[in-house]
């Protein structure tokens, strides 16, 4: 996985509530067997007509953004579906920090697992930091995940809570799957003492 | 005296194979599901780190979101989808994964075939790459949807690394009114939390109203949490969850039964666990529910109104509310029961289980659906779909117009060729109602089997209780 420690970039602000990962990625782009290729489907009825053809005025096809590196988004971003597909295509978008009130608890999950940074904050300050980004390509925004604080185009910084562990697997890249077989005693105890309690688990 | 623990709290102490100091746990898991289309890169990812399958005795892959409900004799048609399917018989194959495929009567809906199987038991620790694995919790098992990396994850450890939920408890307290559903019950419940109201939370539902549901209303229920933003659903195991589960082939057998059952019976919450937090609903209170708008909290009372978004005060929340009218074609005001509709689909991991089937063939009875209105039964699985043609449920359907498909997600979520047209209006027993969900432009009424079966026969929504 891609480490986080700093990023800096154009935030884009998408003020909408209860973003569904149908939105961030329609079912009928999840017909792939690949992880890579899905940033051009991103928020496809956002961002597309039906006929395929943009919509100008969607934030993300305005010239200022097209290289927005951060998203500010409402409260419930990613409700839904399980996909990470979702994360996927916002990665392969180049998104590496999604801001929002608040997100669903798989979406947030999954950010995690794809070196994306999801970063709660109270709603006076995404109003605050969506002013800022409003200035478009020149309004750069940068995060240290170390020191857990955001710097807006003013200098500004502001702080963020995030959970220790996941901010120690986010800054180091760690595979959550190398940890876990470390502790490979510890499942097979576990499994040991499960084949005399429920001997019906096991085959 | 040790602190009475509720229903979630001891499933998830039992699961702790290692707590660190921050309060991360790694969690045993019991039963892993997967299907097409959130397992393929998991296994690249085995493979490519040369890691086997920890326990493939406690994993089951079936194929549903991709496959087509018409003959199956003509196979899979689109390659995107082929590739996927395929994949999943190649995976399960080369990693020694019990595969129910396309020709297996057991094929069906992820979450259906579960429980069908007797594999889905009290106490039990389940996941699959599907937000809708909340639908075990009927049974007392702790079930969530994650994503591909934690199918990989878990492929790997039989383990998933967690944060412990807090605990929600929704009491349904007295007895649902005639015509209506568990469906109702649920989305009267996300109506009044939200579709964020459970975020973080496991929720626990309980109360007479839920103890009267049968184990296929009770999946219906815990099925939709998710939509309530809740981690998973649970209900107390009781008699009639063993009596589901009592002979079934995957469930224990003989001795290990008594053992088993004796296990389950610990489980319901203690008197006087604490809740983080309390919703009471009375079950009387709810009318059949519909939904009207693009999120599955965006629902009233049949007999109601589209609501007006100049009623609300927040801006945010009028704008959200202006744009779903917009893409529903809905004016505020208008009364629901006028609302014509095109499709009828009558399916998915949330109605699609017999009693289901059973609801919607007593309302279509002797009646004909509508002559504008294209309407399909979608069985939850083979051997559903076996039984309602015992029951001559089929022919009910086929004499009343409707179309008798083969099992799969289908037009839950339009992965297959079962989809909605841009514009096309839909009264659906699925679980959620977003953009475009049911295919580019498609508008989503969700509802119970039995109200989708009245709006079949009326081609507009209508009030079931009118026809029982």
């Amino acid at each position: 996985m891609q480490k986080f420690d700093t990023f800096s970039g154009v935030a884009a602000p998408l003020q909408i509530d209860n973003v569904d990962t149908d939105r961030i990625i329609p079912a009928r782009f999840l017909k792939t067997i690949k992880r890579s290729g899905l940033g051009t489907a991103l928020l496809y009825p956002l961002r597309y007509h039906a006929d395929g053809s943009e919509r100008p005025d969607f934030v993300l096809n305005q010239p200022r953004y097209r290289k927005a590196g951060i998203l500010i988004a409402g409260e419930n971003f990613g409700c839904g579906s399980s996909r990470e597909h979702a994360p996927w295509a916002l990665l392969d978008f180049g998104i590496r920090c999604v801001i929002a009130e608040s997100f669903a608890d798989i979406f947030y999950n999954n950010c995690f697992k794809n070196g994306i940074l999801p970063v709660v904050l109270p709603k006076s300050e995404i109003a605050r930091l969506t002013e800022c980004a409003e200035r478009g390509a020149n309004a750069v925004f940068t995060i240290d995940l170390a020191k857990q604080e955001i710097t807006d185009p003013d200098g500004r910084t502001l702080t963020f809570e995030i959970d220790p562990f996941r901010k120690h697997c986010l800054l180091n890249g760690l595979d959550d799957i190398g940890l876990t077989l470390e502790k490979a005693p510890a499942i097979a105890t576990y499994e040991q003492a499960a084949r005399q309690t429920q001997p019906w688990l096991f085959k | 005296m040790s602190k009475p623990l509720t229903l979630f709290d001891k499933i998830w102490n039992h699961h702790v194979v290692d707590r660190q100091k921050d309060g991360t746990c790694l969690i045993y898991v019991d039963l892993h599901l997967i299907h097409e289309v959130t397992s393929p890169q998991a296994f690249e990812g085995l493979r490519s780190a040369g890691r086997p399958v920890r326990r493939p005795d406690l994993t089951l892959a079936v194929a549903d979101h991709n496959v087509p409900t018409t003959d199956r004799r003509f196979g899979i048609t689109d390659p995107e989808s082929l590739l996927q399917v395929e994949t999943l018989g190649q995976n399960c194959a080369a990693f020694g994964i019990r595969y129910f495929d396309m020709g297996d009567i057991r094929q069906g809906i992820v979450h259906i075939v579960g429980p069908e199987q007797g594999l889905t038991q009290p106490g039990m620790t389940i996941v699959c790459g599907d937000s809708h694995t909340s639908t075990h919790g009927a049974f007392g098992a702790l079930a969530f949807g994650i994503g591909t990396s934690e199918v990989e994850h878990v492929l790997a450890t039989q383990t998933l690394i967690q944060r412990p939920a807090s605990n929600m408890r929704v009491t349904v307290s007295g007895r649902r009114g005639k015509g209506v559903a568990a469906k109702d019950l649920i989305l009267g419940i996300i109506g009044q939390i939200g579709t964020a109201g459970g975020t973080g939370h496991v929720i626990e539902f309980a109360g007479q109203a839920v103890a009267e549901l049968s184990m296929e209303g009770r999946m219906t229920m815990c099925n939709m949490s998710i939509e309530a933003g809740a981690r998973a659903g649970l209900i107390a195991p009781d008699e009639k969850t063993f009596a589901y589960l009592l002979g079934r082939p995957m469930a224990p057998k003989a001795g290990a039964w008594e053992m088993a059952l004796a296990y389950w019976k610990t489980l319901p919450s203690d008197p006087g666990a604490i809740y983080e937090s309390e919703v009471t609903l009375d079950a009387g209170a709810i009318a059949p529910q519909v939904t009207w708008g693009t999120s599955p909290q965006d629902v009233a009372a049949i007999d109601g109104t589209v609501p007006d978004p100049a009623d609300q005060a927040d801006p945010r929340r009028r704008e959200a509310m202006e744009r779903a009218l917009s893409y529903m074609g809905l004016a505020p005001g208008m009364n629901l029961r006028d609302i014509h509709i095109d499709t009828v689909f009558i399916g998915s991991c949330t109605n699609a289980r017999i009693e289901d089937l059973r609801a919607a063939a007593a309302v279509v009875k002797n009646r004909h659906v509508a002559d504008s209105v294209r309407a399909l039964v979608v069985p939850g699985s083979g051997l559903v779909k076996n039984q309602a043609e015992a029951e001559g449920l089929d022919r009910i359907f086929i004499d009343a117009g409707f179309e008798w498909r083969e099992p799969g997600c289908s037009m839950c979520l339009a992965m297959n060729a079962d989809k909605l047209k841009p514009g096309e209006r839909c009264a659906s027993t699925s679980n959620r109602n977003f953009e475009g969900r049911q295919g580019p432009g498609g508008r989503t009424h969700l509802m119970s089997p039995e109200m989708a079966a009245a709006a079949a026969l009326a081609g507009r929504l209508a009030d079931v209780r009118e026809l029982v």
